[in-house]
């Protein structure tokens, strides 16, 4: 399943830590994040709820960007 | 001389940012909320700062009197760090977080260290604190500017790719109701009043209006519809009120489908952008290391092997210069930002890129394959002349539109299009259609016959052969040879001037493919200045043509397939960038194409070359430029040439111009 967010995130270097960082995260299947259309498009693995893996995507972007934003 | 420069620096720091805050702070949409909190950051600490400058250190000396010895040094320590906290804060912050989660290298520790350890040193020599903060001081504006100016120009170029519609309005009891479009159902009536984006694809029923496409197709003539005609979303009704029955969902609209595309474009990296993120990763660690070597080594070969002074402030001063000059800010900034540039002003030319990569496969390109049909010719067949006619050419038209008016044959059609008038079926009698060869039939009385030439032999009617090539209808009047009518697939008229234009910025080598006649083919290539032509090809025989011409190429040129029909899929998705023709064409096509062009004008393809090229070369600008300024700095900074402040200038600077330098690829319309 794939789905787009809406992020804020204001340095390009930033949303490729944010990439690798939702890519490593368990439950993501592919992730990517465009920085000039602000927006992050996750492919979740089969079976898995995007709410909750959502949750530790945000945890483990915030790790690399205290100051990022994900809308979901 | 230098205090004097910061001083002013200082001064104008501080009048700009209030300037800032008053005029573009206040203004809706003018500064995010994070940027108007950085700015009244920034003007708070220059302006302490600028007021400690007129404090010199013997005032605070003087405080030594009245509380406790060095108490002065102290208290004057402390009015800097309290600057230094008010613009650093979140830099000292995000760094220690970057070390807790196990990300040492980053911009905000290097910043952190460098102007930590300034500060020690001026501690250290009760001298210059104000190096560190206004090196914080510079970087938090660079930072600043990067996010203003990068944000905005991120949503300028959002703005000229937007064509999705807010909203559909519906007539419900003769009043109009703003509705989602994409709650509208198929089938049903849209109204659209002039100004207004067409939201969904359909059918106008009612009205006529000019529609503006130029969001589509980059085309600035309007085009005029009327009840009857289809209409796509995205155009912009200009004059008149239109009612339109929807024939499809929002969501598999024109507008969505192309909104789609464009949104994921740049999600697909190009190969430069891939090389600035791994570079980064490299080439921070690197400096750091580099730095830590710098502010060791020296010191211990001139204590150990020179017998001099280990001089280790100098060499610690020179390692965090080091630091500064490390954030490989502009680069990271500023290539993904010129391709973004270059699709969207593509995009305002009718050309649509779905990813930076094909844009840098496209700048490459040296082998430019072409379909035929639909693609260099218009796909619709027309009489393209008439011959030995010994009646007038409207005449002879009349007569064989007549005699095939029975007929629903593409051949047959293109007789009535050229006839221009609704035929008048009770002129025409006894007809009868001899199947493969044509029709005979009565017109007003007199015996028509039409068809090929097996009919004419049929009809024992001497008839001339044609040299054109074509579809040739011989008519015969009354027994008797009336002339022939070539019918063929008419050539764009851009079609010539596009092969010209390409060859002239650099392609190398254009090819035809198709599966009509030799001759016909043949014709049309020689007709264009094209320089291969492969007919009589089966789709299946395209996709061989295309491998061969794959295999010969050399490893480095780019063979583009710019194609058409449903039957185009596979080559496009095998050749290096496939180009579909017209974003109205086959969905498939669409679909396997790496690149779109709006309307059908294969002028477009040498345009979209352009300007791939042009977006290219300003990112080896930016790469080289912001390079070379990096590594003259951290050349410069080793040997104690450049200090701190130039290091950061020269951070801001290039990532500055460099933004500057990728906004430029917006501007494509003259290319």
């Amino acid at each position: 399943m794939k789905k787009t967010y809406k992020i804020e995130v204001d340095c390009a270097n930033c949303a490729n830590l944010m990439e690798e960082a939702t890519r490593k995260t368990a439950g993501v299947a592919s992730a990517t994040v465009n920085f000039m259309t602000q927006k992050m498009i996750v492919e979740f693995e089969d079976g898995q709820d995007p709410k909750s893996v959502m949750k530790d995507v945000l945890k483990a972007c915030k790790k690399v960007e205290p100051d990022c934003e994900i809308e979901f | 001389m230098q205090d004097i420069i910061i001083d002013i620096l200082l001064a104008i720091v501080v009048l700009t940012a209030a300037g800032l805050l008053l005029f573009i702070g206040r203004r809706e949409g003018g500064m995010t909320k994070k940027q108007r909190k950085m700015m009244v950051r920034i003007f708070i600490s220059a302006a302490i700062l600028l007021a400690l400058q007129f404090a010199p250190a013997k005032l605070f000396d003087q405080l030594d009197r009245y509380l406790f010895p060095t108490a002065g040094r102290w208290i004057r320590f402390a009015c800097y760090l309290i600057d230094y906290f008010i613009i650093g804060y979140d830099i000292l912050r995000k760094a220690l977080q970057g070390i807790r989660n196990g990300r040492v290298f980053d911009e905000n520790f290097l910043m952190a260290v460098a102007t930590i350890g300034a500060m020690a040193l001026a501690i250290y020599e009760n001298g210059e604190y104000l190096e560190a903060i206004a090196v914080m001081l510079f970087y938090q504006i660079g930072e600043w500017f990067q996010s203003y100016a990068v944000g905005k120009s991120r949503r300028n170029i959002s703005n000229l790719m937007d064509i999705r519609p807010d909203y559909a309005n519906i007539e419900r009891d003769g009043k109009l109701e703003q509705v989602d479009p994409d709650e509208v159902e198929t089938g049903s009536v849209i109204v659209v009043q002039p100004g207004e984006k067409v939201p969904i694809d359909g059918v106008i029923i009612e009205g006529s209006s000019s529609l503006n496409t130029s969001a589509l197709t980059g085309e600035s003539l309007p085009r005029e519809a009327k009840a009857g005609d289809e209409v796509i979303s995205g155009c912009i009704s200009m004059t008149g009120v239109l009612k339109i029955q929807t024939t499809k969902e929002f969501g598999e609209s024109t507008v969505s489908k192309i909104l789609d595309l464009v949104e994921n474009a740049s999600s697909r990296k190009s190969r430069s952008e891939d090389f600035i993120s791994k570079f980064a990763k490299v080439y921070t660690p690197a400096v750091c290391c580099s730095a830590l070597a710098l502010a060791i080594l020296p010191p211990l070969v001139r204590m150990l092997f020179m017998g001099l002074s280990a001089n280790w402030s100098v060499w610690i001063y020179r390692a965090l210069t080091f630091l500064v000059i490390s954030c490989p800010c502009a680069l990271v900034i500023s290539i993904p930002l010129s391709f973004f540039a270059g699709i969207g002003g593509a995009s305002q030319q009718g050309v649509l890129v779905k990813g930076s990569n094909f844009l840098e496969l496209l700048s490459k390109t040296k082998v430019v394959v072409f379909d035929k049909t639909g693609t260099l010719t218009q796909g619709v067949f027309e009489v393209d002349g008439i011959h030995h006619n010994e009646m007038e050419d409207a005449k002879l038209i009349e007569y064989a539109a007549l005699a095939e008016s029975a007929s629903s044959h593409p051949i047959s059609k293109s007789l009535q299009r050229a006839y221009g008038k609704e035929p008048d079926r009770s002129r025409v009698s006894d007809i009868q259609e001899i199947s493969g060869n044509g029709v005979i039939a009565k017109v007003d009385g007199v015996e028509v016959a039409a068809g090929n030439d097996k009919l004419m032999k049929h009809l024992g009617v001497s008839y001339i052969e044609c040299h054109s090539a074509g579809t040739i209808i011989h008519v015969a009047v009354d027994g008797a040879y009336a002339g022939h009518i070539v019918i063929s697939d008419i050539v764009k008229p851009h079609s010539k001037d596009a092969i010209a234009s390409l060859r002239s910025s650099g392609i190398e080598k254009t090819v035809m493919l198709t599966g009509d006649a030799k001759k016909v083919a043949d014709q049309v290539a020689v007709s264009l200045g094209i320089d291969e032509v492969y007919s009589e090809l089966l789709p299946a025989d395209k996709v061989e043509k295309v491998e061969e011409l794959l295999r010969v190429k050399s490893e480095k040129a780019k063979l583009a397939f710019v194609g058409d029909g449903i039957n185009d899929a596979p080559v496009l998705s095998r050749a290096d960038i496939g180009i579909a023709m017209g974003a109205m064409g086959s969905d498939a096509a669409i679909e396997a194409a790496d690149i779109v062009l709006m309307d059908d004008d294969p002028l477009k393809i040498s345009k979209a070359i352009r300007i791939s090229r042009k977006c290219l070369r300003i990112v080896y600008q930016n790469i080289v430029f912001a390079l070379a300024v990096k590594f003259a700095c951290l050349a410069l900074g080793a040997i104690g040439i450049a200090n701190m402040y130039l290091a950061i200038f020269a951070d801001v600077g290039v990532m500055v111009l460099a933004v500057l330098n990728a906004i430029r690829c917006l501007f494509v319309k003259k290319l």
